[in-house]
């Protein structure tokens, strides 16, 4: 009869697990995703491809990105070069690549693969000027990124 | 006799749980891009000076051009994308055994020559349908279809932990490295013209 009141079940929910859930995303978040490291000042939609070759090891690659300009005031309209937060001419790419290879394990430092994420509108010019600069200083692992084409 | 009853419920309430997740689905289905670390892998030729020149029989060397208008000229005639395959193929293997063909496929070599007018989809385009010609030749060098063959490959490159797979991946490998040398890739970038703009 003292106990009366209590046998009335509670109608909140409980909701003292919530954190814990919340915190679960949190890791999750913060374990699974990777910082995007240079925003991108270049246009770059990828070309599709159906035979796709996997970049191994990431911690080998260096990207760079090549497209027209999205701020096309400061930039103008010719297709132009991004390495990092940075857009540069093709003449700077040796130094690109000396300093990526800086950052490497000495060992690792001739398996450097470069990613080149070029946009599909982008003509061959420009292209072939990156590829013979990586080819001065022998960076002759090259990775055209594209997209999954279904044949 | 109450006793029972008087007991409170010690459950967690889970009914929302659901949502959560199908809360946590929808935002995961909506933000995420696949990561795009894939593409067509090229190794380039050596800078100008170390390169050491051998020269290969013309019979040997397929060439391609692509003009500055995105057109396509194999082997000095006029050709679409999509009849590239069947070139390639018939060049490496040369059934026939045509003289103005490949000797063997081991030298068979595919020169591209682009101009600086053409534009990068053409050219991804090109190299694409090479590899996909040679790989469906190493595929039928193999006897397996081709959609088998990317699965070995892609199987090849997974980092197994059991022995029976890892087994499995050094016999395949073996059989792979025999493929190659049957059937090399030899795709190479010629110098490229300047003409077109």
């Amino acid at each position: 009869m003292a106990f009366k009141k209590k046998s009335k079940a509670s109608q909140d929910i409980p909701t003292s697990a919530l954190p814990d859930i919340i915190f679960m995303l949190l890791f999750f978040f913060m374990v699974t995703t990777v910082m995007r490291d240079s925003e991108l000042m270049v246009k770059n939609s990828l070309p599709n491809a159906s035979q796709l070759t996997k970049l191994e090891k990431k911690s080998l690659v260096s990207y760079i990105f090549v497209g027209a300009p999205k701020d096309q005031a400061r930039f103008g309209k010719e297709t132009r070069i991004q390495v990092n937060d940075v857009i540069i001419d093709a003449e700077s790419i040796p130094q690109f690549v000396m300093n990526e290879k800086a950052k490497m394990p000495e060992a690792d430092r001739d398996k450097i693969m470069m990613s080149l994420k070029v946009d599909r509108d982008a003509k061959m010019g420009v292209i072939n000027d990156v590829t013979n600069q990586l080819r001065e200083v022998n960076a002759l692992k090259v990775n055209y990124a594209a997209s999954k084409r279904v044949r | 006799m109450k006793k029972k009853k008087n007991r409170q419920n010690s459950e967690v309430n889970a009914g929302s749980m659901a949502d959560i997740a199908f809360l946590l689905l929808i935002f995961f289905l909506v933000t995420t891009t696949i990561a795009t670390d894939k593409g067509v892998a090229v190794m380039l030729p050596p800078k100008a000076e170390n390169q050491t020149i051998v020269k290969q029989k013309e019979r040997n060397i397929f060439n391609i051009l692509i003009n500055s208008q995105d057109q396509l000229l194999a082997e000095d005639q006029v050709v679409e994308v999509d009849q590239l395959k069947e070139l390639v193929q018939e060049f490496v293997i040369n059934p026939a055994k045509k003289s103005n063909l490949s000797e063997a496929p081991t030298k068979a070599i595919v020169s591209i020559k682009t101009d600086r007018g053409t534009s990068y989809e053409m050219y991804i385009r090109v190299r694409d349908e090479l590899n996909y010609a040679y790989d469906e030749l190493r595929a039928r060098q193999m006897g397996v279809s081709i959609e088998k063959f990317q699965e070995m490959e892609e199987f090849l490159k997974e980092t197994v932990q059991s022995d029976v797979e890892r087994r499995e991946q050094e016999l395949l490998e073996g059989r792979m490295d025999e493929v190659k040398k049957v059937i090399p890739k030899m795709i190479s970038d010629a110098e490229p013209s300047d003409i077109g703009g």
